[in-house]
């Protein structure tokens, strides 16, 4: 049986994943727009650099996230003149540094359900008097709203899956940074199978039946992506 | 004062420039007519402001929404117009009645023109309120689309080929509808099409468009009558009378009356007095010196002739008649504009072959 320390862990990644996707859809959306909508020739830079994570080793996310925000990087010295103190190895540190490497998987989704809007119900909102901000809310959220849930469920669930970038910023202090696939590394490292099952099997159920549920409800939304 | 519709538009996209000066009355339909690639799109979105026209003047009587030499461009959101596409490009997640309340609640109760249910009667969708968009035809797809535009309380209507997407059947389910706008309606329209018969039967005024450039633009009988026009323009010469259904004469024919005389048709079904606009077609009408006594053809109208001009054919000429206040177009070789010694001024009779009820 899970004991209490897996416990928290699991209530430490449902906290963490929750945050990480609200965040990563307040800021990936406008991200998205951009890529989807702007003629800029630095579309294809950004567009790039929020897919690094898609490439990289999770060990050089962190290493860089890790140099950025410790006491002798930019944004470490920010933070700490701002009272807010170091990231690294804290809760906000694995928020930051996994908004970082989920990006991807809720920028694209919905990248592809902007282009595939169009230019067209965008105009017709605007001759029937509707602002850009109005039309937004009422067109392109419900038209593109498969890749909203797709973006969603992909991000949330690759929070969950991580594990060395985690590692790297966050460290393992319970109920702090030690979140699930920390909680089985150790188990397992531990020589106890038995808790490591208990959950690494949750996270393989969770994990097909969310994935379950996407192709399921919007196989158009999983097709839709690159 | 009337109101009128200024638009100074210039776009220079290397191949295509776009250079007109458009001075349009506010009332009925004007019809931008032009072959593809003339430009009638792209004046239709700068007028509405979807494409900007850099240095451009667009006004409606005092309301001005393009002004870039003091620094002036209304949003579309802002411009009390209504927009009709090509497609009727419904919004998918809404029923027939959210995209008809779409424009409609954003406009402000006391500058409302038309509530819901005159203009779902007046085209015929009130059955469908309920329904989802794509399960519509494609003739009610862009009825829906046309009271949405006219919900939202536009000062102009701008539509674009709204039935050039839609096959001849569901073509004539909707011309019934938008002449009917036409009458109960107070709203001017800018129609673009490059259908000859749909301009010939919808528009009062006419600007005909050629390679982004404005080559005449007036009334619509007037305009149809030029002989001046480009080549292009007069292969399919002919003009639009405006007649009256003035009585049935016993052998199965009706007369229509006209300003300057009156034609013999088929027995029509319309209530006396009703207005119906023909068109003549020029290859349709040959001309005669003397009033012509032995022939088949009943509609023979004495006429003067006002201008002749040479057409793209070779050895065909056009010529320009006047019936009383009526404009009429005759399409004859050079050789019997010769022989018959035609000139303006010249009196003689015209035949007409056929009359096309619009």
């Amino acid at each position: 049986m899970p004991d209490a320390a897996d416990l928290a862990a699991v209530r430490l990644t449902l906290e963490l994943a929750t945050v990480v996707t609200l965040l990563l859809l307040a800021l990936g959306t406008p991200v998205a727009w951009w890529l989807a909508r702007s003629r800029s020739p630095l579309r294809h830079a950004v567009g790039a650099i929020v897919a690094l994570p898609l490439v990289l080793p999770p060990t050089v996310i962190g290493f860089y996230l890790l140099l950025l925000l410790g006491p002798n990087g930019p944004v470490g010295k920010l933070t700490e003149a701002l009272g807010i103190g170091l990231l690294p190895f804290s809760f906000g540190g694995l928020v930051l540094a996994s908004v970082c490497y989920s990006m991807p998987f809720v920028v694209q989704p919905l990248q592809n359900a902007f282009e595939a809007i169009g230019p067209r119900p965008l105009e017709v909102a605007a001759t029937l008097r509707a602002s850009p901000w109005d039309t937004f809310w009422s067109v392109v959220v419900p038209l593109a709203r498969p890749g909203f849930l797709s973006g969603a469920v992909l991000g949330f669930a690759h929070t969950v899956g991580e594990f060395g970038v985690v590692l790297m910023i966050g460290g393992n202090i319970p109920n702090k940074t030690r979140v699930v696939s920390v909680q089985i590394y150790d188990h397992v490292d531990a020589l106890e199978y038995a808790q490591a099952h208990w959950l690494a099997g949750g996270m393989l159920v969770f994990s097909f039946l969310v994935l379950l549920a996407l192709y399921t409800l919007y196989p158009q939304a999983v097709r839709g992506r690159r | 004062m009337e109101q009128r519709l200024r638009a100074r538009l210039r776009i220079d996209r290397g191949a295509f420039r776009l250079d007109v000066d458009l001075d349009l009355p506010q009332r009925g339909i004007t019809a931008l007519f032009g072959h593809s690639g003339s430009g009638k799109t792209t004046i239709l979105r700068a007028i509405a402001g979807l494409e900007r026209a850099p240095g451009g003047y667009v006004a409606l009587g005092n309301d001005v929404w393009q002004d870039d030499a003091h620094g002036v461009f209304k949003p579309v959101h802002w411009r009390a117009l209504g927009y009709v596409f090509q497609e009727a490009s419904l919004f998918p997640h809404l029923s027939v009645r959210g995209n008809l309340e779409f424009g409609r609640k954003r406009v402000p109760a006391h500058a409302r023109r038309f509530a819901l249910e005159p203009v779902t009667d007046l085209l015929g969708i009130g059955a469908l309120l309920d329904r989802r968009p794509d399960g519509l035809s494609g003739g009610e797809r862009q009825r829906v689309a046309i009271a949405r535009a006219l919900l939202a309380s536009p000062r102009l209507l701008l539509m674009d080929e709204p039935l050039a997407a839609l096959d001849l059947k569901r073509k004539l389910e909707i011309l019934p509808y938008l002449e009917r706008m036409h009458e109960e309606l107070a709203i001017p329209i800018i129609y673009v099409s490059h259908a000859p018969d749909e301009v010939a039967r919808l528009a009062d005024h006419l600007v005909l468009l050629d390679d982004g450039k404005v080559v005449a633009s007036g009334a619509l009988t007037e305009t149809l009558a030029r002989v001046d026009l480009p080549p292009s323009f007069a292969d399919d010469a002919g003009v639009v009378l405006d007649t009256m259904l003035a009585g049935h004469e016993e052998d199965a024919l009706s007369r229509l009356e006209f300003a300057g005389g009156a034609l013999l048709v088929g027995r029509r079904r319309e209530p006396i007095g009703t207005h119906l606009r023909c068109r003549i077609h020029a290859r349709d009408v040959s001309l005669v010196l003397a009033r012509p006594e032995h022939t088949s053809i009943v509609n023979r109208l004495p006429a003067v002739v006002t201008a002749v001009a040479a057409t793209d054919t070779p050895g065909h000429v056009l010529v320009q008649l006047r019936i009383g206040a009526s404009p009429l177009l005759a399409r004859i070789t050079e050789r019997s504009r010769r022989e018959l010694g035609i000139e303006p001024g010249l009196q003689l009779w015209a035949q007409i072959k056929g009359v096309a009820l619009l």
